[in-house]
């Protein structure tokens, strides 16, 4: 199972058994893995298969229930970030810690004793950085403010961090996810640089290709445990794919549904693109299509542009691209109340924050979409009665459980609450249903009481679009399956003659064979 | 509701427990500091050497003793209770309205142009007119901020408290200049910046005979109902609090946010510019005099309403209630003072500290109560509470 390491070199890090739960959760179960001098090791998984659990606790930010942690053959404890950076370890998070009005001399220097007491020493801090830039071809200004930099360059200022302290093993979480294709080539030629001086560095990414160019070994976790470890030469992107996502078959899928029937396509998307919070463009080119009384899941490593897709035909954030149609009706230039005129129904991915308002009733929350309505306000004025009786019937028909109308919301239980969202969702009869991370985060129970009412809905001739990052979910709900990565769909399968291990592929960035075509013939 | 109810005897419902620590939080937490605040205040007037007993006495008996006492109160009440109308409103819709009292000023300002201009307006027609100018001067002022915090997400504390400065610079101004008194030869009475004296017609009746008790008195009270009405019986005040509480989900909702949060300071803003015409037109001068500050014609109400909101829970009609008993503070301070014979200082010291009692228990309360009502935090779950001042300011620190 565990492979030759690239000329043997001594193990630095060696991590024996670590388990960790969390309340409902076996993040990682017994993970062995280990660090040799002078290599990249990859972590490779779907979401939530404890990739970032293991770097936590490695990183002092978690401290795991059971197992060892030996640096240089030593057991140490972890406890906090500090200690593990006096370690030499460093980690480069996926979210920069940066201050943003700080200059990069600054920002490397915080938190650290100045040579002159309590002066700052940036002339010698900027000497260091320049120093340690020239060294490993990391083009950085110690001068310039953070703010002003792009994200690229704030990558690399974290990097110039960890060197600054001596980190010796470099965690790298996702760093590739934020990155222009030239500047994962620059990165990458850092990491190179780095190892041929031997750091050592742990690499998570989702991404196949990238993992096989640059990994020394791979290591596959996969709900919580350590599947294999493998070298790169020696495995084929296929067998990598299958090891992320197994090879069990989704067990919750009720009696064979007869063929989708072909209804009318209610929501049509049309070359859409979309840009992210960061100014980039995260969708690149989507159309797809979803017809009456079928289920088309969207699957997808997070961060390859689902959620903004999700929002913009929400109308939540403004295409720059591209059109949308539900039932017919563009949906350009309409806010979130214009879409749901249009006939949409929304369920968003994150509930507390966008779905409900925790400190409003149960009923307010079940009206807050169309408390406008005519039926719910008669010149300005509530009218009590009528809210009461629709609300007591949502309640009752989507079984929301609830000690009463006047709860507020943040006291259910977050599948409740799903379930709150789907009622009002549904009340306007959509023709459309949009349905973000259905049952993350919901009980077993609640999750298959959404999934049948999804179903139920589909059956009656509305047009219904899941986003899920559960491969099974997607598997078990969908008639359609859309793959996207990196703002694209990069393949469709249905969802009856595909295997877990094709998705795997794609989810992982590698295309099916007729790729794009797949999706643009059945759009078009 | 109650067939609702019994078919839900499943394990998963949350049970109502009855929580103790909520309960002593929600009610007796603001009581309880004011009279920690009072205690203070009684150490103070004991140092100066008198007895702190027979000045509370004297405190409360000045102001809420018998028919008269109460009437001033009342009338003292009056901008307090608008103001923190006001402050209801645009802090339900987490906008910090600080400018309260260039917004009463400007109110003021609008009331008295009217009253200049059409002086011989029969009094039904003249004193509904100038206290809308009141409710249209306060509005513009409120609305500015409001438009520049929704729309450019400008600071509204920052701007709204430099509206007041320049809202007491167009008061100097105006009443200095355009508005000054002609009517008396200035050799008479000097350049005194006032101006004349308003036309009869423009007064708030008195209400009972032999007090204070104005027309003022009862129009607040009735706004604090409406507003009451606005925030929990109307589409829009549903908006304005779901707003409030969660800007991410009145967007996802479809609400006018920017529209919302707009009027929100608008309102508040009007609520401040009707309490500043009442001040003119209710008053014993009634001219609108200035001697250059704003507290000089505002007496800090416009601070002060945000306290008396505070300690009324955000809640109009609490307001009422809160309203009265800073009002009482007022005139009692007078009446502490007389018999007491401590320095008017030590009066607004225990005005203040009755205000930094209230203002810190209102944020240690919002934290406990947090901890106290909040399950151990759920994956994928996130919550938040009803706005509090010092939270918000953090928030934005």
């Amino acid at each position: 199972m565990v492979a030759k390491g690239p000329g043997d070199a001594p193990v630095v890090l060696e991590m024996q058994g670590i388990t960790k739960r969390f309340p409902g959760v076996l993040a990682n179960d017994h993970v062995d893995f280990d660090v040799r001098s002078g290599e990249v090791h990859t972590l490779f998984g779907e979401n939530g298969a404890g990739k970032s659990t293991l770097m936590s606790i490695l990183y002092g930010l978690h401290r795991a229930d059971e197992g060892v942690t030996l640096l240089d053959g030593e057991p140490v404890t972890i406890g906090s970030p500090a200690e593990a950076i006096r370690l030499g370890i460093g980690m480069i998070h996926q979210h920069f810690m940066l201050v943003p009005t700080l200059t990069v001399a600054e920002n490397v220097s915080l938190g650290l004793a100045s040579t002159r007491g309590p002066l700052k020493d940036t002339r010698r801090v900027s000497q260091r950085i320049e120093e340690l830039s020239s060294a490993y071809g990391i083009r950085v200004n110690p001068a310039a403010a953070v703010w002003q930099l792009s994200v690229g360059e704030r990558q690399r200022v974290e990097i110039i961090k960890a060197l600054y302290r001596e980190a010796r093993l470099l965690i790298l979480d996702e760093p590739t996810a934020v990155l222009t294709p030239g500047e994962v080539d620059d990165l990458f030629r850092v990491l190179a640089q780095m190892r041929s001086d031997g750091r050592s560095m742990v690499f998570i990414s989702h991404k196949l290709r990238e993992v096989l160019a640059l990994s020394d070994r791979i290591t596959v976790l996969r709900a919580g445990r350590n599947v294999g470890t493998v070298l790169p030469a020696e495995v084929s992107e296929e067998r990598l794919a299958e090891l992320m996502v197994g090879r069990h078959i989704g067990a919750e899928r009720p009696s064979p549904q007869g063929p989708s029937p072909a209804g009318e396509a209610l929501l049509r998307v049309r070359d859409l693109v979309v840009r992210g919070d960061r100014g980039a463009d995260t969708v690149t080119g989507v159309s797809l299509d979803v017809r009456a009384g079928e289920i088309v899941g969207i699957a997808g490593v997070s961060g390859n542009g689902q959620r903004e897709l999700a929002e913009a035909i929400a109308c939540l954030r403004s295409p720059s691209r591209g059109t949308i149609r539900v039932g017919g009706v563009d949906l350009a230039g309409r806010n979130a109340a214009g879409a749901r005129r249009a006939g949409l129904g929304f369920v968003p991915e994150e509930r507390m924050r966008d779905g409900v308002i925790g400190d409003f009733s149960v009923s307010e929350n079940l009206m807050l979409v169309d408390a406008a309505k005519a039926a719910f306000s008669r010149w300005g004025f509530l009218r009590g009665r009528s809210i009461r009786s629709y609300c007591a019937e949502r309640v009752s028909t989507f079984d929301v459980r609830t000690p009463g109308l006047e709860t507020p919301t943040r006291n259910l239980s977050g599948g409740n609450i799903q379930k709150l969202i789907l009622a009002r969702e549904l009340s306007g009869n959509p023709k459309v249903l949009l349905v973000a991370q259905p049952t993350r985060g919901i009980d077993v129970a609640a999750t298959r009481y959404i999934h049948e009412r999804l179903r139920e809905q589909a059956r009656k001739g509305i047009a219904v679009l899941v986003v899920s990052e559960d491969l099974d979910e997607v598997i078990n709900l969908a008639d359609r399956i859309l793959v996207m990565y990196e703002g694209r769909i990069i393949g469709e399968a249905g969802a009856r003659t595909t295997t877990r291990e094709a998705l795997g592929l794609m989810l992982a960035g590698v295309a099916a064979a007729p790729a794009g075509a797949a999706a643009g013939s059945s759009a078009g | 509701m109650r067939r609702l109810l019994a078919s839900e005897s499943n394990a998963s419902i949350v049970a109502p427990a009855v929580n103790w620590r909520r309960i002593a939080l929600t009610w007796f937490a603001l009581p309880l500091s004011a009279v920690g605040a009072l205690l203070v205040g009684a150490l103070l007037i004991a140092a100066f050497g008198s007895n702190p007993i027979s000045g509370y006495h004297a405190l409360i008996n000045g102001a809420f003793g018998g028919g008269y006492a109460l009437s001033s109160t009342a009338v003292k009440a009056v901008p307090l209770l608008l103001v923190g109308v006001g402050i209801c409103i645009s802090f339900r819709a987490n906008v910090l309205n600080i400018g309260g009292e260039g917004q009463i000023a400007m109110g003021g300002l609008a009331a008295t142009a009217t009253a200049l201009a059409v002086p011989h307006l029969p009094a039904v027609l003249l004193v509904p007119l100038v206290l809308l100018a009141g409710v249209g001067g306060g509005f513009v002022w409120g609305a500015v901020p409001g438009f520049f915090k929704a729309y450019f997400n400008v600071n509204e504390i920052l701007s709204t408290i430099m509206l007041n400065l320049v809202a007491v610079q167009l008061m100097n101004y105006l009443l200095a200049g355009p508005m000054i008194d002609t009517t008396t030869p200035f050799a008479v009475t000097g350049k005194i910046p006032q101006t004349r004296l308003l036309s009869k017609n423009a007064w708030l009746p008195i209400i009972v005979h032999g007090t204070q008790l104005h027309l003022g008195v009862v129009i607040a009270v009735a706004v604090a109902l409406l507003a009451y009405v606005l925030l929990w019986q109307t589409g829009f005040g549903f908006r304005l609090r779901a707003v409030g509480l969660s800007r991410e989900a009145a967007t996802y909702a479809g609400m006018p946010v920017k529209r919302t949060t707009t009027l929100a300071l608008a309102l508040s803003g009007a609520f401040c510019g009707l309490a500043g015409a009442i001040l003119v037109f209710g008053g014993i001068s009634h001219r609108m005099v200035t001697d250059g500050s704003l507290t000089g014609f505002t007496g800090s109400a416009g601070f002060n309403g945000i306290v008396v909101a505070l300690f009324g829970g955000l809640n109009p009609l609490w307001t009422i209630v809160s309203a009265f008993l800073f009002g009482g503070l007022l005139v009692g301070g007078t009446a502490l003072q007389g018999a007491t014979g401590v320095p008017t200082d030590l009066v607004t010291t225990i005005e203040g500290l009755v205000v930094i009692f209230v203002v810190s228990i209102d944020f240690l309360r919002r934290r406990a109560r947090v901890r106290a009502e909040e399950p151990p935090e759920r994956p994928g779950t996130r919550t938040r509470t009803r706005p509090g001042l010092l939270r918000l300011m953090r928030a934005r620190a």
